[in-house]
C-alpha cells in the first residue's frame, strides 16, 4: 500500500484481534475471537467472570502467549514484535499492582523509569497525575497505608506514566465506591478525547453504556455480540420488575395473567416472576392492580435496571458465568 | 495531557519506527538493562527499609547462629584446629553461612512478589526481562554487605582477630559477597518456580541445610565420613569458607580464592538464564 492510498484509507484500527484463541490445558479461554477497535475510542470487553475478559487482556499486553490467532496492537503483532507493544501499552490490572511498600509517588517514579521516560518528565507527570487521582496528599505515605480506592486509583495512575497512547482497564471499577467510579469515567473520556485507545473489560453493562462506543459481549471464551451499546441495551427490555410471588404455583398464575402486556413473555424461575419494561417502572401500578384483584399479591417487588445477566439471557437464553469447576 | 505525548499519535500504526522517542532518554541495550535493574533494586531497598523486621530477623538468626557455635562446640572443635582459635575459624564460616541463609529470602521475596499483581505489570513494561532478577539479586547483595559488616563488629566483641592484613579480609568479604550473589541466583529459580513464599520458605530449607552444614563452614570435614568428606570438601559452601579463611587467617591464597569464584561464576551461569526464562513463561 502507497503512502497516498494509507492516508485515503479510514484510520486503521488501533487494536485488531483476529481468531484469537487461547487454551489452558483442556479448559479452552478463549476461542477464535475476532474484533477491532478504531483509534481514540472506548472499546468494551463486557462478559462475566471466567468468559476470557482478562485472558483477551493478558494477551493484548504480552504478558500471556496465545494459542492461535492474531493480535496487534498499533500495528504491531503482540508475539512477533513484543518489545515494541510494551512501549505502546499501560495496564491497569483487576488487583492494584502497586508495590504496598513504596510511597504514592515512589510507585509512579518506579514505572517512570522502568518504561524509560525521562527523569525530569517522570517528576512532572508523576506530581501531575497524584494531582489528577487526587492523591496529593497521600503521595508520599506507603502505599500499604492507602485505602482500596486509592491503590485503584494509583494503579491506574501507575499505567498512565508513560502516557501510552492504548490503555487497557482490566475491569477499573470493580471494589471502587461510586465517587471514585464517577471521577475514573470522567478521567477515561477525558483521555480518550485527547487521542488515546481505551480498551475496558466490565461485568457492568451501565459502565460499557457510559464509556464505550462499541461493545463486545464474550461468554465462555466466544464473541456472542459486537454492538454499539444502545443497540445493544435496545434489543432487551429496558427496565426489569421482579416480583416473588411466594410460590412457583402463584408464580404461574401470575404470568398468565400478566402475558401480552410487556414486550417479552413474562420469565417464570420458581417462585419469581421477571418482566421487561420499556417504560420504566410505570406498568407496575398497573400490574399490581391486576393482581391484587386475582388475589394474587406478590411477596416482594424490586424494580431494576437490566444487568449484564439480561443481556446474556436475551443473547444466550441461559445465564452467563462460569460452567463448574472452569478456570478464569 | 500535554504536547510532546501526542505527537506519536498522528503517525498511527504505520506511522515512525519509534514512537516513544519523544518522550524517552535512548541508552544502549546494556545500559538499559542495567538501568531496569537498579531501579527494580532500589524499589526492593526501599521495601527493607520500611519493612526493617525482615532486616532484624534475618540479622539475629546468624548473631544466634556465632554465639552457639562460638561457645557450645568451641571447645570441641578447638582441638582439631592445630593451634587455630575456634572463633577466627568460625566467623569465616559464620560469613558464609550468612549469605546463603539470606539468599533465601530471594526465593521468598520474588514469590512474594508473583501472588501480587506487580508482577503482571512488570511483564507489560518495556523493561528488561532480567531485571526483576537482577533488581532482587542485586538488593539481596546489597542487604549481604551490610550483615557481614554487622558479623565482623559481633567478631570482633568475641574475639575475632585479622591475621592477614585489612585488605586481604576486605578481599574475603568480597568474596563471601560474591557467594551471596550467586547462591541469589539459585534461589531466585526456586522463588519463580514454586511462586508462593511459604513453599519457597519450605522449599529452601532442604537445599541449604546439607550446604552449609555438610561443610567446612563450622568444623574441619577431616572428623566426618569419608563418604560425606568427598561432598563436603568440594561443594560452594566449604571451598568460599576455605578462600575466605586463607585470606582472614593468612596462607596461600591463589587457589582457593579461584575454586570459589570459579563456583560463582558456574552458579550464575547456569541459574541466572534458568530463572529468567521462567520469568518469561511465569503467568
Amino acid at each position: 500500500m502507497t503512502q497516498a492510498q494509507a492516508q485515503a484509507q479510514p484510520q486503521a484500527p488501533a487494536i485488531t484481534v483476529h481468531g484469537l484463541s487461547k487454551r489452558f490445558g483442556s479448559v479452552t479461554a478463549l476461542e477464535s475471537v475476532d474484533f477491532e477497535v478504531q483509534p481514540g475510542t472506548v472499546f468494551g470487553l463486557l462478559g462475566p467472570n471466567g468468559a476470557g475478559k482478562s485472558t483477551a487482556i493478558r494477551i493484548l499486553t504480552t504478558i500471556l502467549p496465545p494459542s492461535g490467532g492474531r493480535a496487534e496492537v498499533l500495528g504491531h503483532d503482540v508475539v512477533q514484535k513484543p518489545a515494541t507493544v510494551r512501549g505502546l501499552i499501560g495496564l491497569a490490572g483487576q488487583y492494584a499492582a502497586v508495590d504496598k511498600n513504596l510511597t504514592g509517588r515512589e510507585n509512579l517514579r518506579l514505572i517512570g523509569r522502568l518504561t524509560h521516560v525521562r527523569r525530569s518528565r517522570v517528576r512532572r507527570r508523576a506530581a501531575d497525575l497524584l494531582e489528577r487521582f487526587e492523591l496529593t496528599g497521600a503521595a508520599d505515605r506507603p502505599a500499604r497505608t492507602y485505602s482500596g480506592g486509592m491503590r485503584r486509583r494509583l494503579d491506574v495512575a501507575a499505567a498512565l506514566v508513560p502516557d501510552p497512547p492504548v490503555l487497557f482497564l482490566d475491569e477499573p471499577t470493580t471494589g471502587l465506591d461510586p465517587q471514585s467510579r464517577n471521577a475514573l469515567w470522567h478521567l477515561i473520556r477525558e483521555l480518550v478525547a485527547d487521542g488515546t485507545t481505551v480498551l475496558l473489560t466490565t461485568q457492568y453493562l451501565e459502565e460499557a453504556d457510559q464509556l464505550a462506543s462499541r461493545v463486545v459481549v464474550i461468554d465462555h471464551g466466544q464473541v456472542i455480540a459486537d454492538d454499539t451499546p444502545a443497540l445493544l441495551k435496545s434489543r432487551m427490555g429496558s427496565t426489569v420488575i421482579e416480583l416473588d410471588m411466594v410460590s412457583a404455583d402463584r408464580a404461574a398464575r401470575a404470568a398468565g395473567l400478566l402475558h401480552g402486556g410487556f414486550s417479552e413473555p413474562p420469565r417464570v424461575d420458581g417462585s419469581r416472576l421477571g418482566l421487561a419494561s420499556r417504560e420504566g417502572s410505570r406498568p407496575l401500578l398497573e400490574v399490581l392492580r391486576v393482581l391484587e384483584s386475582h388475589d394474587l399479591a406478590p411477596g416482594t417487588v424490586a424494580v431494576r435496571e437490566p444487568s449484564l445477566d439480561d443481556v446474556f439471557l436475551q443473547l444466550t437464553g441461559l445465564p452467563g458465568g462460569d460452567p463448574p469447576g472452569s478456570t478464569p | 495531557m500535554t504536547e510532546t505525548a501526542r505527537l506519536h499519535r498522528d503517525g498511527g500504526p504505520t506511522g515512525s519506527a519509534d514512537p516513544r522517542e519523544p518522550l524517552t532518554g535512548s541508552a544502549p541495550r546494556l545500559v538499559r538493562t542495567a538501568q531496569d535493574g537498579l531501579a527494580v533494586a532500589w524499589r526492593n531497598l526501599i521495601g527493607l527499609r520500611r519493612v526493617p523486621r525482615l532486616l532484624v530477623f534475618s540479622t539475629i538468626q546468624p548473631l544466634v547462629f556465632v554465639l552457639m557455635f562460638r561457645y557450645v562446640f568451641g571447645g570441641v572443635v578447638s582441638p582439631a584446629l592445630h593451634g587455630v582459635s575456634y572463633v577466627d575459624f568460625l566467623i569465616p564460616g559464620i560469613f558464609v553461612q550468612t549469605a546463603v541463609f539470606g539468599a533465601m529470602n530471594t526465593a521468598i521475596g520474588l514469590a512474594t512478589d508473583m501472588q501480587t499483581g506487580l508482577m503482571e505489570r512488570f511483564r507489560s513494561l518495556p523493561m528488561a526481562r532480567s531485571a526483576v532478577l537482577v533488581g532482587r539479586t542485586t538488593a539481596d547483595l546489597v542487604r549481604n554487605v551490610f550483615v557481614v559488616a554487622l558479623m565482623t563488629g559481633v567478631g570482633f566483641a568475641i574475639g575475632f582477630r585479622i591475621h592477614a592484613g585489612i585488605l586481604s579480609f576486605l578481599g574475603g568479604v568480597l568474596l563471601v559477597v560474591a557467594f551471596g550473589f550467586a547462591m541469589s541466583w539459585i534461589f531466585a529459580v526456586v522463588g519463580m518456580a514454586v511462586g508462593d513464599p511459604e513453599t519457597a520458605q519450605a522449599a529452601a530449607f532442604p537445599v541449604l541445610a546439607p550446604l552449609v552444614f555438610a561443610s567446612a563452614a563450622f568444623v574441619p570435614v577431616n572428623t566426618m565420613p569419608g563418604w560425606l568428606q568427598a561432598f563436603a570438601e568440594h561443594q560452594p559452601v566449604s571451598r568460599t569458607a576455605d578462600a575466605v579463611r586463607v585470606l582472614v587467617l593468612g596462607g596461600p591464597v591463589v587457589s582457593d580464592v579461584w575454586q570459589a569464584l570459579a563456583w560463582d561464576a558456574g552458579i550464575v551461569a547456569v541459574f541466572a538464564p534458568l530463572g529468567v526464562r521462567l520469568y518469561r513463561r511465569a503467568v
